[in-house]
């Protein structure tokens, strides 16, 4: 993967050429003398990794890189090289199962890749050549082709449209596959482009591929009979991109410009870097010291064997000679050999099969989240979405939740509550009892008017219906193709306001941002209509049903830089005007300060209440200032290079000496049970950090309202406004700040055991801080002089001791930073963000774990993320419950292999001091192949695909359970130990409980003696049955699953250990274990020692779960006591007593 | 080190969100399926170990475990055994000349007799036993140097006995049958019981030799190649171990049941012991019809055909006498470890009980639920 991106990076690097020409048609221009065809790459999708010639060694080669496999792989070749105690067969035949489950695995998907591949590639296009229509095969298509695409078909690569069927040069798409924006989009031919696409002869000149969808800049060279050549630009509004499907047009005409792997859908498609989970990480680590107990143990035992052949008559008695080569093989060479033979005899430690187990849990366990009901939200008609399985655990250990506010704490679905014309407030009253509806419910009280003048407010109502990009939906006659994709938005938007007849009668408003429908509806209820565009005319319906047409000249887009957005346009009576709509703080500097203050007011409060405010300003330009500006904006378009840095200075300068008409306020709705869902997050101890690039009293009034800040909450406020403070140096101002929080926040708080009951058991202050874009970039990248690592320590200090921290102004790349800077920070804490707009992709692949919504702002949020969910609330459920469970499972799963082999392998190594270490096994091949793939790995897996140890419901209605397994609590080194000593306890029972039992080998009641193989074959029994229990004992959910695969494989060791042995089977160098298994059932001593020793090891974890607090049974129908305030969920009796007494007590104290 | 097996399907390029454009028919069936397994609702069983369960179960364990441990421990002393090393390492033991003397050329068989005295009688079957210490039949080398189709009858076998066997695979250019340092260490003493009358003459105790290895391996595991009939023919071609006096066709040369491969004897020995410590049935003293023991208490003299020698590694051998219960040999340890252990859930349930009766008292009622 990496290297395929390394290549095209050399590869682009070599012909390092800005921008690439592309001759329209292939034919050659006037201005250039020779046609050289540029080379470009065909236009086939390769997805696919594998060839049938190159699978085999590649996929080999990939699998062996990790280390894993590796590992095993080597101690596969040494045992065939090596004369070792147990056949390759045994590790060899595991490894051969991994590998190959692994490579039909991923065969099968790259199966998959290419037949999906040759459908595209395939796929026949129509192609203009030399004016005749050929029909192609998609790969066949070269750039500089024209192509032809009729409706409901998807373009073939990236295309420049010269020409559409429609009379007004424009074309829809739908790009739901690039992005999963299902609105139509229009996109226009290049101007000027002849009819006759024959004679058509012309370059285009553009950039280099890249895979930024919304970006695109270019220039076309229109060659006309020896004149002037024309130049049009080029921008992503003339770029078809492949895989967007065309809508409501009955054909258009485009010039392949990307083509192939150089698509943007191609480049898009490149694969997100891999994030690893932390349970992994202590895997690891605990491999490590399994690899050294595995290492020190063959040491030991290699050495012993040295010291106990150097006495006499031990190395070579006279009835074990060695064979002539093993006499004369050097003793270094025999030491090595010996010490890898004892590594493969203790290999069986680190199993193969727990990467497989591991592997299938998280695999299988991640269809549990798509598969949850309650993540389904009918309204979109889809459930969760699971990205990766790779994080199921990651989502019970997030400490911190970054979640982003519009769209995600709210709804994003936007009312047109209010707007204030020239300080006056208008609030629109259902009933049309006052003058066309449009009341004034609050004025400044010291005046007397109390409305603003009629046309000061029909202009700024025009401004509401003029500034904008919006669409209104065409009726739907026009084409099927329209209905299905986008009715759910538009009735979506309509539903909600409980309007069912739009301004088209059948239509809706299309728009990228829900504010600007809202503004324009909320001028709908005002009277004035906004009709839709008629070729670059804009018409609207006033009051008196006169419908006006402004010609639109110019739109200066929106961008989150200006925070604006304004168009140019002429009136009938021939004015120029400019409407400007945007952020008060973006507004306010470019219009007349004597405006503002009347404004602000109202801004404020409204912003306090939690509404969005937008400030609409206007300005009549001059026929000079319109020149100018037209002119600018031209030749902005035009550049090649650095179009986006000129167009902005061009905008910013037209955009000064407005005069502000108004405001607005559109309420943006909490997300449902919102509030709930923060409070349960910060029951279960996460601190929960609101990224936002909203404004602060906007996001502060979220804030409060999703209880994220309670009234008692002390708001610690670092923003450009407290940093303004006597004309002293913001630098200084910081620093002082940040001292006297840290103060108070760090210092005075009492000090708090490690993190678990923080904040929220304790009764000291809240803290709650507030910090801007401005200042965070201050704190951040302040001057080298100054100390800028002690701002950052300072400040994240201070953040750790708050409940919340509420960054607004934020840009999506500084919201990252705040993550990354999270993550880094001391103690590795997982963090979580959540979004669902294009501006938190960023922080959604910087956190542990990215979870996006499916929310309204297209799909790019959902298909970085690991995880999709509906709505927030489902993020209750998935961290608390699915998270928490996972956690929990996985732990266990973990745990568990490693206890199971260690016991397994403990009697093993204890044999080697009674054989005269000669590396004998203790189990028969069989049994060691056999002990991870077949005896108990069917429990486990099931256990951690099941196990629910308390069941979701009390995990969800009681948050502070999650702290439970807060920090790794289960894989840390404690638990670890614990089981570690388990395994070993164990294990030395196993071993030597029989090896007393075998002082007298004569077990059956006719004397006759067991050997060796009896005594393995006792232990292993033994060992089975006792992993199988303990897991059995660990299980708390038993349903009919776990009882099968439980007694299911103790059946079936049973059943194989006498098929086993029943038969003398004729591949076998030795019978090993004819009849032993039976025989060792005759004996009433075998029995009486196998129930002994599993009853013995079993004893201490009976033991410790009856002295543990127990977890109750947590039965469905049993609410717990205390529901969601979480200040009380602390029993006042459980901390009391003392330990032993929780032992007994009854389960309805026992939820904490 | 974690694997990366199943994120093939993040770099798949063929997976677009195609959700936006999916029609009204396909999103429908997007609802998760409500069934219980999905829904990780199956019914499912949740045991609740509380003090009411798992109190009992102490006692029910110390109870039964108790009563076993006192029968095996009254059954294991009931047992009687007798140990008698005759190795000869001492200058005073009847068989030290015997041991110093020792080659494996020898023609003349050393013998010599071990005087021993029985305080008690052994009642029923008693079995006699040869127990060799600090012999490793459990090394490697040794397990492992044994060709089992070979002794199952295979006649390729038999011609050319696997790998596993070398050194002990061929001499003089000839395979070996029985090959492998197994066989071919096998124990030749000769261990004969007699009586010693109080009036001073010997009789001769009759050692039977049949039904002391395993029926499985004397009747499936070992065959002779081509039948029982005509050994001397079927192991024409073949040598003898080096270490053996006779072939292997002429262990039991009385007995066409008890030669060749299926010598009892030879198959018992064949069963490698777990321990360098071990013991290993070598004759039965069936109990007589009438009333009188098996061994009355008395003298005894133990004739022993020493071939064997052990005293270049360091080991021991000894004759066992031992009677049978239906636990087996005498061993103690089952039992006390039976006693044991039921006497420690039985005292933990004491102290647990104690515990919930002191602590438990005020949500007693709530203690026993379901």
């Amino acid at each position: 993967m990496l290297r395929r991106r390394l290549n095209r990076l050399f590869g682009r690097d070599e012909r390092k050429v800005d921008s690439r020409t592309i001759y329209v048609g292939h034919r050659p221009c006037p201005a250039t003398e020779a046609l050289i065809p540029p080379k470009f790459c065909d236009n086939r999708i390769v997805s696919s990794k594998y060839t049938v010639w190159n699978f085999l060694p590649k996929n080999l080669f990939e699998q062996f890189r990790r280390i894993a496999n590796f590992y095993f792989l080597i101690i596969f070749l040494v045992q065939v090289i090596v004369d070792t105690p147990t056949s390759p067969v045994t590790s060899g035949l595991p490894l051969f199962f991994v590998i190959t489950v692994t490579a039909i695995k991923q065969g099968y998907e790259d199966w998959l890749r290419h037949k999906a591949d040759n459908e595209v590639n395939k796929y026949l296009v129509t192609v203009l050549e030399d004016g005749r229509r050929a029909c192609k095969e998609s790969e066949k298509i070269k750039v500089g082709d024209v192509v032809e695409v009729v409706e409901d078909e998807t373009f073939p690569c990236d295309l420049i449209l010269l020409q559409s069927s429609r009379e007004d040069e424009t074309c829809f798409v739908t790009t739901a596959s690039l992005d999963g924006e299902s609105n139509h989009k229009t996109h226009y031919t290049v101007p000027d482009t002849e009819r006759n696409l024959e004679s058509l002869s012309a370059t285009i000149e553009c950039e280099q591929p890249q895979p930024d969808l919304y970006k695109f800049v270019g220039r076309m060279h229109i060659y006309r009979n020896n004149q002037e050549p024309a130049v049009r630009s080029l921008g992503p509004e003339n770029l078809l991109l492949k895989g967007a499907t065309l809508k409501n047009t009955q054909k258009i005409y485009g010039v392949a410009v990307y083509s192939g792997m150089e698509t943007k859908m191609a480049l898009n498609y490149q694969g997100k870097s891999q994030k690893r989970s932390a349970v992994e990480k202590s895997i690891n680590a605990f491999l490590l010291v399994y690899l050294c107990i595995l290492v020190s143990k063959a040491l030991v035992c290699t050495t012993l064997k040295y010291v106990w052949q150097n006495r006499p008559g031990q190395d070579e008695p006279w009835y074990n000679q060695k064979t002539q080569k093993e006499k004369d093989a050097n003793l270094y060479l025999k030491m090595f050999t010996d010490f890898l033979s004892f590594m493969v005899l203790f290999n069986f430690i680190i199993p193969v099969s727990m990467y497989v187990t591991v592997e299938m849990q998280k695999f299988l366990g991640s269809f549990f989240i798509s598969w949850d009901k309650d993540f389904f939200d009918p309204e979109i008609q889809e459930g969760a979405l699971v990205n990766t399985s790779d994080l199921n655990e990651e989502l019970g250990q997030v400490e911190y939740v970054f979640t982003d506010k519009t769209g995600t704490l709210t709804q994003n679905n936007m009312e047109f509550i209010e707007c204030c014309i020239d300080g006056f407030q208008y609030k629109y009253a259902d009933s049309g009892t006052e003058l066309d509806g449009f009341c004034v419910t609050d004025g400044p009280v010291n005046i007397l008017q109390q409305k603003a003048g009629r046309e000061k407010e029909e202009l700024f109502l025009r401004a509401l219906c003029l500034c904008h990009t919006v669409q209104v939906k065409e009726a739907t006659g026009q084409g099927d193709g329209v209905a299905d994709g986008v009715e759910d938005q538009v009735d979506g938007v309509m539903g909600l306001d409980g309007e069912t007849v739009g301004p088209a009668d059948l239509g809706g408003f299309i728009a990228s941002s829900p504010d600007e429908v809202a503004l324009v509806k909320g001028a709908m209820k005002y009277g004035f209509k906004f009709l839709g565009m008629e070729s670059k005319n804009m018409r609207v319906m006033n009051r008196n049903n006169d419908v006006e047409t402004y010609e639109l000249l110019h739109v200066l887009n929106f961008d989150p830089v200006r925070r604006r957005m304004s168009v140019i346009v002429r009136t009938k009576s021939g004015d120029t005007m400019l409407f400007c709509k945007g952020a008060d703080s973006s507004i306010f500097p470019r219009v007349r300060q004597e405006e503002v203050d009347r404004i602000r007011m109202h801004v404020e409060r409204n912003a306090t209440e939690g509404y969005r405010t937008l400030c609409v300003a206007y300005k009549l330009l001059s026929r000079e200032e319109y020149d100018q500006a037209d002119t600018g904006l031209r030749e902005a378009k035009l550049a090649l290079q650095d179009r986006e840095e000129k167009l902005m200075a061009v905008y910013n300068q037209v955009e000064t000496g407005m005069s502000l008409i108004g405001a607005t306020a559109v309420e943006d709705r909490l997300q449902e049970e919102a509030a709930e869902t923060m409070e349960a997050l910060q029951g279960a101890g996460m601190k929960v950090w609101v990224l936002t690039g909203d404004k602060m009293e906007t996001a502060k009034s979220t804030c409060y309202a999703c209880r994220l800040f309670q009234r008692s909450t002390e708001l610690l406020e670092l923003t450009v406004r407290t940093l303004v403070d006597l004309g002293r140096k913001r630098e200084e101002r910081l620093h002082e700040l940040l001292l006297d929080y840290h103060k108070r926040a760090v210092q005075d708080a009492p000090p708090i055991k490690a993190g678990v009951t923080r904040s929220w058991s304790s009764a000291n202050q809240d803290y709650g801080f507030i910090i801007d874009g401005a200042t965070l970039s201050l704190v951040l990248n302040s001057s080298p002089e100054s100390n800028s690592s002690c701002y950052k320590s300072l400040f994240l200090q201070i953040c750790q001791n708050c409940t919340t921290v509420l960054c607004c102004r934020m840009a999506p790349l500084q919201k990252a930073q705040i993550v990354k800077m999270v993550k880094n920070c001391k103690g590795s804490p997982i963090t979580l963000s959540i979004g669902d707009g294009a501006n938190d992709v960023s922080m959604i692949l910087e956190a542990h774990v990215g979870i996006g919504i499916k929310g309204r702002e297209g799909r790019q949020a959902v298909r970085n993320s690991d995880y999709a969910i509906p709505k927030l609330k489902h993020l209750k459920k998935l961290l608390l419950g699915h998270g928490h469970l996972y956690y929990v499972r996985i732990a266990h799963l973990v745990q568990y292999f490693f206890y199971k082999n260690l016991c397994f392998i403990l009697p093993q190594f204890l044999y080697q001091f009674f054989c005269g270490y000669s590396q004998q096994p203790l189990y028969d091949a069989a049994y060691l192949t056999m002990y991870n793939i077949c005896f108990t790995s069917m429990p486990i897996l099931a256990n951690s695909l099941l196990e629910q140890h308390i069941c979701m419901e009390v995990l969800m209605d009681n948050a502070a359970l999650y702290r439970d397994v807060a920090k790794n609590a289960m894989l840390g080194w404690g638990p670890f130990l614990y089981w570690t000593l388990l395994g070993v306890y164990q294990g030395l029972l196993f071993f030597f409980g029989v090896r007393f039992l075998f002082s007298n080998p004569a077990l059956q009641d006719n004397g006759q003696v067991f050997g060796n193989w009896s005594y393995g074959t006792i232990v292993f029994t033994v060992l089975v049955f006792t992993v199988t229990l303990k897991l059995a004992m660990d299980t708390r959910h038993w349903t009919w699953i776990n009882h099968f695969v439980i007694w299911g494989s103790l059946a079936f060791y049973m059943f194989f250990s006498f098929f086993w042995g029943g038969i003398i089977w004729p591949f076998l160098r030795q019978q090993r274990l004819y009849f032993v298994f039976a025989n060792m059932l005759s004996s009433v001593s075998a029995w009486l020692i196998i129930i002994l020793l599993i009853l013995l090891s079993l004893l201490p974890e009976i033991l410790l779960l009856v002295l543990r607090k127990p977890r109750g049974p947590h039965s469905r129908q049993k609410k717990p006591v205390v529901q969601s305030g979480v200040g009380e969920t602390q029993s006042p009796r459980s901390s009391a007593r003392p330990l032993l007494m929780k032992t007994f007590s009854d389960e309805s104290n026992t939820i904490l | 080190m974690m694997a990366s097996n199943y994120n093939a399907k993040e770099e798949d390029g063929h997976q677009p969100a195609a959700i936006g454009h999916g029609g009204a028919g396909t999103v429908k069936n997007k609802k998760p399926d409500n069934t219980a397994f999905k829904q990780q609702r199956l019914p499912a069983w949740q045991p609740i170990l509380t003090a009411g369960t798992v109190l009992p179960a102490f006692f029910v364990i110390g109870l039964i475990f108790i009563p076993i441990g006192i029968g095996l421990f009254v059954t294991s002393n009931n047992i009687k055994e007798l140990e008698i090393d005759y190795t000869g390492v001492d200058m005073s033991s009847p068989c030290y000349n015997c041991s110093q003397s020792y080659s494996w050329n020898s023609t003349k068989p050393c013998t010599c007799s071990v005087p021993f005295s029985l305080d008690q009688p052994f009642e029923s079957n008693v079995f006699m036993y040869y127990g060799l210490s600090n012999f490793y039949q459990n090394h490697r080398r040794y397990v492992k140097s044994r060709d089992d189709s070979q002794l199952n009858g295979d006649k390729a076998s038999l011609k050319s006995p696997s790998k596993e066997c070398e050194p002990y695979r061929t001499s003089d250019e000839k395979p070996i049958a029985p090959c492998g340092a197994i066989a071919n260490s096998l124990f030749n003493d000769t261990l004969e019981l007699y009586y010693i009358d109080p009036n001073g003459s010997r009789t001769a105790i009759p050692l039977v030799k049949k039904g002391i290895a395993w029926w499985t391996d004397k009747h499936v595991k070992f065959r002779n190649p081509g039948g029982n009939d005509n050994l001397t023919v079927v192991f024409q071609g073949t040598s003898k171990p080096v270490n053996w006096r006779k072939s292997v066709y002429e262990l039991d040369p009385s007995d066409p049941d008890n030669n060749g491969f299926i010598n009892e004897d030879f198959i018992v020995w064949m069963r490698t012991a777990a321990l360098p410590t071990f013991r290993k049935l070598y004759r039965i003293i069936h109990k007589k019809p009438n009333m009188t023991p098996t061994l009355p208490l008395g003298q005894y003299i133990l004739e022993v055909t020493y071939n064997y020698p052990v005293r270049s590694f360091e080991g021991r051998k000894r004759m066992i006498l031992s009677t049978m219960s239906w636990m087996g040999g005498k061993n103690p340890f089952l039992g006390i470890a039976y006693i044991t252990v039921g006497s420690v859930c039985f005292f933990l349930g004491i102290v647990l009980l104690i515990i919930h009766h002191k602590y438990g008292n005020r949500n007693h009622s709530a203690d026993i639920p379901s």
